[in-house]
């Protein structure tokens, strides 16, 4: 019998095999970084069909979100604002500025506005956003900073992963109630005395006990120190008992 | 050629010099041994082989389409739901994959063992158990619903950033069939190898001696060929010898670590095992006695291999036999309120007690006619035996999985289950893949170890002939 296999195929086997290691990494790399929300969905920015600015809105003119998201705070839905709401001010402001020929059209015809769903949980995805805002998670920290948007795009993953991730630790998100919609907000402008005794009031704490015993652990000398999120969030996190679930029916029932 | 440290010739004799039946009849030369094996690829397939394959080949299309309508239309198209979510499919999982345990034996534990007699039936043996797991392998993965997500049995890093649970024995249940499955390839391909070259050098060069070529890996026969070849042998069989024990103990857990009254029980894994091997051997003979009538391999296939298959039925179905009785008396005997209700159900009062009493008399009162060498070496007696078997077992599992679901703890959650027309032809077409995958084999690579059959003859070993000098 004479040998019908080329002096090369003996190495063929190791060859196909070391390319199919390579492949096969190949994909899973590839798999990971363009089949997860961090790249399908963050960047998404459809075209509304009204110009919508928030930057001005909220920036320029400091609108608070709550003026057009208006039951986000007592809802598990946060949402989009009627036409009626649009005419609040623009019944009167820049009324014949052409990019708001939808607004007026709605308005006559009483078909509401078309808005474009940006953010979309799954259906079997229980998000309950005033549970949220009660426990001081800003609306900046799932949807960017909206207030420097001139239009809306998809800024985080929502992956179930990027869930967990303040799920597992909220001390790194947790902001005192009152700058939950102040965008802007960081944590070193936050002012120490103020801070203490507004969540020692609000937990039923008593103030100096509350503030010796962060002072031990977050170790600070003075009061003018700026303060760190790992401290606000993390005397937050102790004196609201915040414990976000962690189990599946946490957030799929 | 595996040779064991007792030599061939003390073999053939028994304690007291009485001659052992030869493994292969007739004197068979190695010459006929390869020609007749290597045949039955090499010729054309017999008319019955075509009137066997067509209606599998259509039995697995069938398979396909239930489960393209069961995916297309949704999980409701199966009867489960509560409070028996197991049904058919769980129970079909467990039939299959205790199928499954037979090949493993042989080849492992019997070669571990010096058992020359698994020479000629481990091939085939090994080949049916990878076509049983992979109809079982079917079940689990479109029982969990949407079966696209069924990677999410495998602890693959994901954007959801969940894990598998380490605490359940569902999981290690994939642990160990894939682990199972992996191995058994391996350790069946292994085995092909030099009968793989005899069929490469036996063809007429083509498309098929290439095919054959590839798959041999360059195997020549040379003596460090075969050393090695041994020595990978002794040690894949090693290595799965305990997995012919683990498998089917962790897929009893999925019962057995439950607090569900009927499941709870630690009798569990050792019944579970004597229960896959009892059926395996089953389905071993249900396949390799018409396979060998066909293909007139009479001769390398003996009443012997038969004989011990039978009485290896018998032990195991008697194993199983005082499992069952066990489990009985434990629940009378133990006095907990809710086993002894469980188990009256089961035999006496439940809605599925014919269930029961099938299982009972195909497991453990059909074997027991093997206690007769008459009945052992009737192939029409071991068929009828076999088949009571492989149906006795089917009944079993579904014994076990219905009967206890559908009768738990509280009468306002208890329910009656009905399997519909999809789960019963999706049932169907598992046998129609794995009688194609079978014939498949059948047709194309070799039915019988060829280089392993030929080290049991008398003139394999080395001393063969050295009283007549």
């Amino acid at each position: 019998m004479g040998n019908f296999f080329p002096r090369w195929s003996n190495l063929l086997p190791l060859k196909l095999a070391f390319c199919l290691v390579v492949l096969g990494l190949a994909v899973a790399c590839a798999m990971a970084y363009y089949f997860t929300p961090k790249y399908t969905r963050v960047g998404y920015m459809p075209s509304q069909p009204v110009a919508f600015d928030h930057s001005i809105h909220v920036t320029q003119l400091g609108l608070d979100c709550r003026y057009c998201h208006s039951f986000v705070e007592e809802s598990p839905h946060s949402n989009v604002p009627t036409t009626q709401t649009c005419y609040n001010c623009h019944s009167v402001v820049q009324k014949d500025n052409p990019k708001l020929a939808p607004v007026h059209e709605s308005m006559e015809t009483g078909e509401p506005i078309h808005w474009v769903q940006i953010h979309q949980p799954p259906d079997y995805v229980f998000f309950n956003h005033s549970v949220h805002i009660a426990r001081g998670v800003s609306c900046q920290r799932c949807h960017g900073q909206v207030d420097e948007m001139e239009t809306v795009y998809h800024a985080e993953p929502h992956s179930m992963g990027w869930c967990l991730n303040c799920h597992r630790a909220p001390e790194k998100h947790l902001r005192p109630q009152r700058e939950v919609f102040n965008l802007t907000w960081k944590p070193e402008d936050e002012d120490r005395e103020t801070f203490y005794r507004e969540t020692a009031d609000l937990a039923g704490l008593s103030y100096e006990e509350l503030l010796g015993a962060s002072r031990e652990k977050f170790g600070f000398e003075e009061m003018d120190e700026p303060m760190s999120q790992r401290e606000v969030g993390g005397v937050l996190k102790e004196a609201w008992g915040v414990s976000p679930p962690e189990g599946c029916a946490g957030c799929h029932r | 050629m595996p040779n064991g440290t007792t030599t061939a010739d003390e073999a053939m004799k028994g304690p007291q010099g009485v001659a052992r039946e030869p493994l292969v009849l007739n004197n068979r030369s190695m010459n006929w041994i390869t020609e007749r094996i290597c045949g039955v690829v090499e010729n054309r397939q017999p008319l019955l082989w075509w009137v066997l394959f067509l209606p599998s080949l259509a039995l697995a299309g069938l398979l396909a389409f239930c489960l393209v309508y069961l995916v297309s239309t949704g999980v409701g198209v199966w009867g489960n739901n509560q409070p028996v979510a197991w049904g058919w499919a769980i129970t079909n999982f467990v039939f299959w994959i205790g199928i499954g345990h037979a090949g493993t034996l042989i080849s492992a534990i019997l070669f571990l063992m010096r058992q020359r007699w698994r020479t000629s039936i481990n091939r085939a043996a090994e080949a049916m158990t990878l076509f049983a797991v992979m109809c079982a392998g079917i079940f689990p993965v479109f029982h969990v619903g949407r079966f696209w997500m069924a990677w999410f049995l495998a602890p693959i890093p994901n954007a959801n950033a969940i894990w598998q649970n380490f605490k359940s024995p569902l999981l290690w249940d994939v642990f160990a069939v894939s682990t199972y499955f992996i191995v058994s390839v391996i350790f069946w391909y292994l085995g092909l190898v030099p009968d793989l070259a005899t069929i490469r050098d036996r063809c007429k060069p083509g498309i098929k001696k290439l095919l054959y070529g590839m798959f041999a890996l360059g195997w020549r026969g040379g003596n460090r060929h075969w050393r090695h070849y041994e020595m990978g042998y002794l040690l894949l069989a090693a290595l799965s010898t305990p997995l012919v024990l683990s498998v089917h103990s962790v897929v009893s857990f999925d019962f057995a670590t439950s607090v569900v009254p009927g499941w709870h029980t630690t009798i569990f894994p050792p019944y579970f095992v004597a229960g896959a091997i009892f059926g395996g051997f089953a389905m071993v003979l249900t396949l390799m006695i018409p396979a060998r009538a066909i293909y007139g391999l009479q001769d390398l296939i003996t009443h012997k291999h038969v004989d011990n298959m039978a009485k290896i039925i018998l032990l195991t179905g008697s194993i199983v036999g005082y499992a069952y009785i066990m489990e009985l008396f434990i629940a009378w005997y133990g006095g907990n309120k809710f086993e002894s209700d469980a188990f009256h159900m089961r035999i006496l009062s439940g809605p599925y007690t014919t269930y029961y009493y099938c299982m009972f008399f195909c497991n453990v009162i059909s074997p027991q006619i093997f206690w007769f060498r008459w009945a052992r070496h009737n192939l029409w007696v071991v068929m009828a035996v076999c088949m009571c078997v492989n149906a006795g077992m089917w009944f079993e599992r579904f014994v076990i999985i219905v009967t206890t679901l559908a009768r738990d703890f509280v009468p306002g959650a208890w329910g009656f289950y009905k399997a519909t027309w999809v789960e019963k032809s999706t049932f169907l077409g598992t046998f129609g893949f794995f009688l194609m995958c079978f014939l498949l084999f059948l047709r194309f690579l070799p039915v019988i170890a060829v280089g392993e059959v030929k080290g049991v003859l008398p003139e394999s070993n080395p001393h063969h002939g050295d009283d007549e000098h």
